[in-house]
């Protein structure tokens, strides 16, 4: 559509099965590097000069769900360029940030566009932009609107006020659960090579059936911590990461003994209980960098006394294997 | 934020309180509910429940809030320690 400022694109509301497709195999990993949209200004609707201004990123995927918020409505979307990463990792990294936005505000003349001064971010970009700096440099205030993009409407529709349950954090079982997917992805390749070392140091014991068990077993521990841990994430005991990981590892080594008991002695039990526990306690203990709840501090704090624990298990676990190969 | 609690004791925010104006803007940015404003000061209620993000301390206009932020997964910070030692690292981090 045509403003004061130039051609905008005008951009639809509903989701196509093409926007939806992408969603998931970004979610799988797969082609994530690509998933962009060009940034700049965009209209929904037919906005005018007073309309709200609401900005995001231009990962495809912040950039579809917020977009999707606003059938029947009129606003202007103004798009960063975050690389295509979400709005809190950019916030994070600084390229969601105040330099960009201030960019994207005379790159795009938006002050020609709207008559009021207001910009509207997700809460999550506050990690990345000053709102003080913007308004310093630009002349345009930054609200905070609310954390969730699904709650823009209801914000839009209350006047523009932001409730006490817009403004908190959720990790629901359905925000845990979409997290899953990449961080086993990320952790199939490590894995893929672990576990061939371990079904040929089992064949070179000339035992490949014990290796290709044990390397199984692994696999089973490393979707503990990848998997289950974030799915059961709030009902796993403890608040360390790496205890929940264990727990869960624990339990699926006694699972693994409950089916395939009759081949073991007590030395491969014992290996199995200290090894499979620190692999799931690993892979938990990683999940730390995708929750909204976790500090810095704290990760550093669990990794000093979790990571020789892990390490000594595995070694321990190692050596008894060892043992158990030359004995048996 | 109901239902999840992290370690004890595991921020470094600090606030100093007579640099506060009490402008609210950190009560608008965290999301944990970390700070309440009362007579036009800001203080911190829910200490533990922070977790580092940074979004206070960079939105506060006076530089009244402190805070060391980064990278929070363990694959991040083992990277970041073995840069630091100068030793090769592997890929994969969480964010990236
Ligand atoms: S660092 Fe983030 S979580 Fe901690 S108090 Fe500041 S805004 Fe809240
Ligand atoms: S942002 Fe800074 S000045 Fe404003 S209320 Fe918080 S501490 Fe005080």
């Amino acid at each position: 559509m045509e403003t004061p400022a130039g051609r905008v694109p005008l951009i639809a509301t509903e989701l196509l099965f093409s926007d939806r497709l992408g969603a998931w195999k970004t979610r799988w990993g797969i082609g994530r590097m690509n998933y962009l949209v060009p940034p700049g200004l965009y209209a929904i609707g037919t906005p005018g000069a007073t309309d709200p201004v609401v900005v995001t990123a231009n990962y495809k995927m912040s950039y579809d769900i917020v977009r999707s918020q606003f059938g029947g409505r009129n606003v202007w979307l103004l798009v960063l360029e975050t690389f295509g990463i979400n709005v809190w990792c950019a916030a994070g990294k600084g390229t969601f940030g105040t330099g960009e936005l201030v960019r994207r505000i005379s790159e795009t003349r938006l002050a020609m566009v709207i008559s009021h001064r207001q910009l509207l971010l997700p809460m999550l970009g506050a990690v990345g932009v000053a709102a003080h700096e913007i308004a310093r440099r630009t002349g345009f205030t930054v609200r905070y609107a609310a954390i969730r993009a699904e709650d823009l409407p209801e914000f839009l529709d209350k006047g523009r006020v932001t409730t006490s349950a817009m403004r908190e954090m959720t990790f629901t079982f359905r925000e845990r659960a979409v997290l899953v997917p990449v961080e086993f992805v990320m952790a199939l390749k490590p894995a893929a090579v672990i576990m061939l070392c371990v079904s040929l140091f089992g064949a070179l014991l000339g035992r490949p059936g014990a290796g290709i068990e044990a390397a199984v077993a692994y696999f089973g521990a490393m979707l503990a911590g990848t998997a289950v841990a974030p799915i059961l994430l709030p009902w796993l005991p403890g608040r360390s990461f790496s205890i929940k990981g264990a727990v869960l590892g624990f339990a699926w080594s006694a699972l693994w003994l409950l089916l395939t008991g009759a081949a073991w002695n007590s030395l491969s039990t014992v290996a199995a209980f200290l090894v499979l526990p620190a692999v799931s306690a690993f892979h938990a203990l990683n999940f730390t960098g995708c929750t909204p709840y976790t500090s810095r501090t704290g990760v550093k704090k669990e990794m000093r006394a979790a990571l020789p624990a892990m390490g000594t298990a595995v070694l321990a676990g190692g050596i008894l294997l060892i043992i158990n190969g030359i004995l048996g | 934020m109901k239902g999840f609690r992290y370690l004890k004791d595991a921020t470094t925010l600090e606030l100093r309180e007579p640099a506060c104006i009490g402008c609210g803007r950190c009560l608008e940015v965290c999301p944990h509910q970390v700070f309440t404003l009362a007579n036009t000061k800001a203080s911190i209620v829910d200490r533990d429940a922070c977790m580092e993000c940074g979004a206070c301390a960079l939105n506060c206009p006076v530089n009244a809030i402190s805070v060391d932020s980064g990278v929070g997964c363990a694959s991040g910070l083992i990277n970041e320690w073995l840069r630091e030692r100068k030793l090769p690292r592997g890929g994969g981090a969480c964010c990236s």
